[in-house]
């Protein structure tokens, strides 16, 4: 793959009136999905504290991956790191090498990646403006001269939230709903057209049937974006994912595609935690 | 033996509870005999002419402060501009940036400064800006002021801050803005009506002072135009009018302290109102 032409074409993309991107993904062939990600000998550290340990594994382009495992295995700090998040973390650092397109993360201008990789959260975080401001917040920051207005509602769009509040985009992103707020979230990091989101536990803080939305939602997105989930549920998991991949204590146990590991697991622990028997 | 035990409990309980409750009688009473007071004798002193005439001559009757109000707010107008950008500065460097060592030299010495008597501030000011030039000016009562202005915008601009969940700082991080444009699109407009109110409420306490500005800004009986002449402020006059021996004089000193006082309380009510109308600082 070559990761300068991708770069540049990423640029124009951004560049140019936003639509739907479909060119963006590699030729594909069913045995060898695109990659996105390429993690490898991936190690995290707090302070004296290891919490990942020799991580490898490759994140398909246009699929959905779930991350699943017990509290504290590390996902988050992973998920966390795909967009260096976690550099302001005090005494963080990592070993090991994360491609994104065959570039690596840590060469690239921080703000750069955080374009190519949105990020939404556990709990929605609207900033205290209007949804409008919020949705456009990434554009401003960019310096983006075109039209914001059509990319607002075309990023609200994509975040099936338009119907609901295009009379009251100018009303504070707060007096929505918790399901709206998180899909706010959602059409925030849209709006700087991602080649990946990143979803830690974005539905822990939401009813069911909200999360059925965020579910439904994840689903379409995978044509234009490549998504990586943390979650606690396993049968979100299971029902929205394409691939899973299942940590324990800091270590990869098993990733592999989500039909698979949830009904024939090769390592009995994953067997015994996707049956509940602990965790 | 037990019952009397119970009753001797039962007895310290009452007298405690009379104790403390008369206590906290006592702190609502003295507020409402001070504005009481400053009402009833202010309130009949105060007349059109209190805001638009100067004093008059000594031993004639009459005339205004009009110039004293218009000195008050010239002072709290360099106050703000001298203290506040330095307050607000310092409060986003301790919530945003510090270190935890330099953090906790730069809180202390704040809590110190703010605990400097403000006397003793007014002679640092007459020593920097009234010395120098070998007069009194309303440039040396703005640098007093503004320094009395900086220890308290600098906590409440911090403590604000902190309250800003740090979920919309990694929002805002996530979305490729980097520190000082999520502190400057995020963080403040978020905290910024209590910043604000923080910021007024340091300017309303700075109001009422006398001390710093006795041999700084002195007193001025007329208009005194630009920055460079002594000027005449609301509490010095109340000072200088109260231990004077002339009744008209005290009456006019009482009207002065209501003004004040209704300044004052008029801005605390305002910051309220804002506060409760923005209601933006709230855990997202």
């Amino acid at each position: 793959m070559a990761s300068a032409t991708r770069g540049e074409s990423a640029m124009a993309a951004k560049l140019a009136p936003q639509v739907p991107k479909m060119d963006s993904t590699p030729v594909r062939s069913p045995q060898d999905p695109p990659v996105r990600f390429q993690v490898s000998g991936f190690n995290f550290f707090y302070g004296p504290k290891q919490a990942v340990f020799g991580l490898s594994l490759k994140i398909p382009a246009n699929k959905i991956t779930a991350l699943i495992g017990p509290s504290g295995c590390g996902k988050s700090t992973f998920l966390r790191t795909l967009n260096r998040m976690n550099e302001t973390v005090r005494n963080a650092r990592f070993a090991g090498e994360i491609l994104l397109d065959g570039q690596d993360i840590l060469r690239m201008d921080v703000v750069g990646l955080r374009h190519r990789v949105g990020m939404v959260f556990q709990r929605p975080n609207p900033f205290p403006k209007s949804i409008y401001d919020n949705v456009a917040y990434g554009l401003r920051i960019n310096g983006y001269q075109g039209r914001l207005d059509d990319l607002v509602e075309h990023s609200l769009r994509r975040a099936a939230l338009w119907e609901e509040v295009k009379d009251q985009l100018r009303k504070s992103a707060l007096a929505l709903s918790g399901g709206q707020q998180q899909r706010l979230c959602i059409a925030r990091a849209l709006a700087v057209d991602p080649e990946v989101l990143l979803l830690d536990e974005p539905c822990s803080a939401l009813d069911p049937v909200t999360t059925a939305k965020i579910e439904e939602l994840a689903f379409h997105l995978k044509e234009s974006c490549t998504i990586v989930i943390v979650t606690h549920n396993m049968q979100q998991a299971a029902r929205v994912s394409d691939y899973t991949a299942f940590m324990l204590d800091g270590r990869l146990i098993e990733h592999a595609e989500t039909s698979k590991l949830f009904t024939t697991p090769s390592d009995p622990r994953t067997e015994a935690y996707i049956t509940g028997r602990f965790g | 033996m037990k019952s009397l035990h119970l009753l001797w409990r039962k007895s310290v309980n009452v007298v405690m509870l009379t104790l403390t409750g008369v206590a906290a009688l006592a702190v609502v009473s003295i507020l409402f005999l001070i504005l009481g007071y400053l009402v009833y004798n202010g309130g009949r002193s105060l007349n059109w002419d209190f805001f638009t005439r100067l004093p008059k001559p000594v031993g004639e009757t009459g005339g205004g402060m009009a110039n004293a109000i218009v000195g008050s707010m010239k002072l709290l107008l360099l106050a703000a501009l001298m203290g506040l950008p330095v307050g607000l500065m310092a409060g986003v460097y301790l919530a945003e940036f510090g270190g935890k060592a330099f953090s906790f030299v730069i809180r202390y010495t704040t809590d110190l400064l703010n605990g400097v008597p403000s006397i003793v501030i007014g002679i640092f000011a007459y020593a920097l800006a009234v010395l120098p030039v070998k007069h009194f000016s309303t440039l040396a009562g703005g640098v007093a002021l503004g320094i009395m202005v900086i220890p308290i915008t600098v906590r409440s601009t911090e403590e604000f801050l902190r309250a800003v969940p740090g979920s919309l700082r990694e929002g805002a991080m996530a979305l490729g803005a980097n520190k000082w444009r999520t502190i400057a699109t995020v963080v403040l407009p978020a905290a910024s009506g209590g910043i604000i109110t923080g910021m007024l409420l340091s300017l309303a306490r700075v109001a009422g002072e006398t001390a710093p500005l006795l041999f700084t800004a002195f007193s001025n009986r007329f208009w005194s135009p630009g920055w460079h002449q002594p000027i005449a402020s609301l509490p010095v006059m109340i000072f200088t009018y109260a231990i004077a021996p002339y009744d008209d004089w005290h009456r006019q000193a009482w009207a002065a302290g209501l003004v004040l006082l209704t300044l004052v309380l008029v801005a605390n009510l305002g910051c309220r109102l804002v506060l409760s109308r923005r209601g933006d600082i709230r855990s997202v």
